[in-house]
């Protein structure tokens, strides 16, 4: 089943007839559970992680996946708006979240207006599945809707993730659920929302070139090394969310949907799979990438993003996989780094 | 040699179990009652209350305990949970001019019909620590007025102003459904009732900078406070099934009614006009500070230069509430370590070039 094909089904509850329930007193009345429904496609995997409500329909007194459906709805009417509009940023009535806004609650919304039972769910941060944030919006879901979770990029169905695009490509029918803190590209070079609206519709974007250019004569390079600006389907320029510009070539024509959630901006879009993605350049100077010198010391994976660890205070360091999952895969795989520090 | 660390879940448990402990501190203190709090620690459930956009004393109290006092932290706890409420509808406006007025003051008219009723005030006490207060007691009740012969009337101020057309008159009701900020997204320029509801859950203290800039000339409005009163009014609902309205209960409010100076234009003879503030609870520095803001806001419509933070409404509306200046500053302490890598990156290699370069410009003057 396609990505596309998966938001009005596969999350979808059924309409419901809203009926309106009694309030009384301090009853603390919610929406009507999301109704049991079999599972289409049972795909067995001994190395998934249930839930601990994986048997029930998740926490008691929330609904599936903690949003209500009125609010599904319309987060996936601002999703299908914003996937018919490659980059365009939808305005969505962003709720409160049981966690912070800046802990990831767009993304969050997003991935819980998708979510069905079947979706096994990957949750990372800065590329690992074990950082505190990942581990807690993914327990949040295991808890809330009782869905698989697993931590290798390949089972997954749903990756909900901040800073990283994971190193292993993602394939269709996979979608990957970016969170997002400042929406807007222009933002920093023009504060006001009803201005940059307009250069949107406009496609005026000459003043994020000039920064461009402005960066090339002070400092020799494009001073830009994260949230570095894209054009998607040869329209609208896109904050690619602060994942490092060793990412954007990765969105380039990937055959996984990709979508944004901005939970405090209030902003949703997305980028439909095998759509360009060109990250903005001038013809000579070329849009590059970070490079690293040292492969992976515990994997020795090469042409992947590098995390940076201090080992004491006399300077040593040494660089290992920024993900997790592939850094583990590889060194299951038999591949091992020379684990030097440098 | 680096080994990869597993130990979130682990961690949080751990956390959160500490977090529990902290809070109850000494245990060998008595543990406080939401009562307690809710009963003397009532402006501060007011804020929660306030700024939580959900009148509810026990559950704003029962947040404040949760949240070891942090009122921020207690604010997310109620909108957290308002979020998840079914809207049944839309109550009736309130009517503050029927309002059973625990405290009344204005400071354009020395009286009034009604009256200026001090209440329960800190204006006029001296702010002298209560050593008293430390040791238990019980307090000396407070004495009953004698009821005035126009007790119960309380004709608002600015409504007797504007029998005279000395104020612009307040927007009749045109029936048109109001906007909900919380249900949809903002979007700019809004309207006034809109501004007021960003306003009336904002933060307490950002609101208030704002309403003291506009006084020391970053859009000064000329104020003049026509009114403040606090206290509680009969909310009402019309269901639909009825068609009559039923009453809900009462709720206590503060109401500030803002009289600024406008010298009038081509169009519009010269006459005062308003800024408004009302908040849960008894909330006056929050009331005053939101009419100033108001009034400010109103800039471009009564065509005065919008030049100044406070009249601008994309500046004061995307930044004035807490939980959201709360959570994108904090959340500069989550992980950035893809980011500050890619930084890392080029600091490095332009901090190379800096240096080749000196270098060989020191050759070249050698």
């Amino acid at each position: 089943m396609s990505a596309i094909g998966m938001l009005p089904l596969e999350g979808g509850a059924p309409e419901v007839a809203q009926v309106p329930s009694p309030v009384r007193g301090r009853d603390r009345v919610r929406d009507t559970p999301y109704p049991e429904r079999p599972d289409p496609s049972p795909q067995p995997s001994p190395e998934r992680e249930r839930g601990p409500g994986a048997s029930e329909a998740g926490e008691a007194g929330y609904n599936f996946a903690y949003l209500d459906e009125g609010t599904k709805r319309m987060i996936r009417r601002a999703i299908l708006k914003a996937i018919a509009v490659p980059g365009y940023q939808v305005p969505f009535a962003s709720r409160e979240m049981p966690m912070p806004y800046g802990w990831g609650t767009g993304g969050v919304q997003v991935t819980a207006a998708i979510l069905g039972r079947s979706d096994v769910l990957k949750v990372i941060d800065q590329g690992a599945d074990d950082t505190t944030n990942a581990v807690s919006i993914r327990r949040f879901f295991a808890r809330t809707s009782g869905v698989a979770t697993t931590t290798r990029t390949t089972e997954a169905t749903i990756i909900q993730t901040r800073h990283r695009i994971p190193e292993t490509p993602l394939r269709e029918g996979q979608t990957l659920v970016y969170q997002v803190p400042i929406p807007e590209p222009l933002r920093f070079l023009e504060p006001r929302e009803t201005e940059t609206r307009q250069l949107h519709a406009l496609a005026e974007y000459g003043a994020m070139h000039v920064k461009l250019y402005e960066d090339i004569s002070r400092h020799g390079h494009i001073a830009t090394t994260y949230a570095y600006p894209v054009e998607v389907a040869g329209r609208y320029v896109m904050d690619p969310s602060p994942t490092p510009k060793f990412d954007n070539p990765k969105m380039d024509q990937s055959p996984a949907l990709q979508l944004f959630g901005a939970g405090r901006e209030r902003r949703i879009y997305a980028v439909p799979p095998y759509t360009s993605v060109r990250s903005l350049d001038f013809e000579d100077h070329p849009f590059r990438i970070q490079e690293f010198t040292d492969p992976c010391a515990l994997c020795g994976a090469e042409g992947v993003y590098l995390d940076e660890m201090l080992l004491d205070d006399a300077g040593r360091r040494m660089f290992v996989c920024s993900d997790t999952d592939h850094c583990e895969g590889r060194r299951a795989d038999g591949h091992v780094g020379t684990g030097d520090a440098v | 040699m680096y080994v990869a660390v597993k130990g979130g879940e682990a961690a949080i448990d751990n956390a959160h179990r500490l977090l529990a402990e902290a809070r109850r501190g000494d245990p060998a203190v008595p543990e406080l009652t939401v009562a307690q709090i809710r009963e003397q620690m009532a402006l501060l459930v007011d804020r929660v209350m306030a700024e939580g956009s959900l009148y509810d004393p026990d559950l704003a109290a029962l947040a404040l305990k949760q949240a070891r006092g942090d009122v921020v932290e207690a604010v997310f706890l109620v909108r957290a949970y308002r979020t998840t409420l079914p809207r049944f509808g839309a109550s009736n406006p309130v009517d503050t001019g029927a309002m059973t007025v625990a405290r009344r003051v204005s400071a354009t008219f020395k009286d009034l019909p009604g009256g200026q009723v001090l209440g329960p005030t800190f204006d006029y006490t001296h702010r002298l620590i209560d050593f008293a207060l430390a040791a238990e007691g019980t307090v000396e009740p407070a004495a009953e007025a004698e009821p005035r012969a126009d007790a119960g009337t309380c004709p608002r101020v600015t409504d007797l102003l504007a029998q005279d057309g000395l104020i612009e008159l307040s927007p009749p009701d045109d029936g048109a459904p109001v906007g909900d900020l919380t249900r949809e997204p903002v979007d700019y320029p809004a309207d006034r009732a809109l501004r007021l509801q960003a306003l009336a859950r904002g933060d307490e203290g950002f609101v208030l900078g704002l309403g003291y800039s506009t006084q020391r000339g970053y859009g000064r409005t000329h104020p003049f406070v026509g009114e403040i009163r606090v206290g509680e009014v009969a909310v009402a609902f019309v269901p639909e099934e009825l068609g009559f309205p039923v009453p809900l209960g009462r709720i206590r409010l503060t109401e500030c009614q803002m009289v600024n100076q406008f010298k009038g234009s081509g169009a519009a003879p010269p006459q005062f006009t308003r800024g408004y503030g009302l908040t849960f609870g008894q909330s006056e520095r929050k009331a005053m500070a939101m009419a100033l803001v108001d009034r400010a806001l109103r800039a471009e419509e009564l065509g005065e230069p919008v030049a100044s933070p406070a009249q601008d409404q994309e500046f004061v509306l995307a930044h004035c509430d807490s939980l959201q200046a709360t959570g994108f500053v904090e959340h500069l302490k989550l992980p950035h370590y893809v980011d500050f890598q890619a930084e890392l990156e080029l600091v490095r290699r332009l901090r190379a070039e800096f240096f080749r370069d000196s270098d060989s410009m020191q050759e070249a003057a050698e």
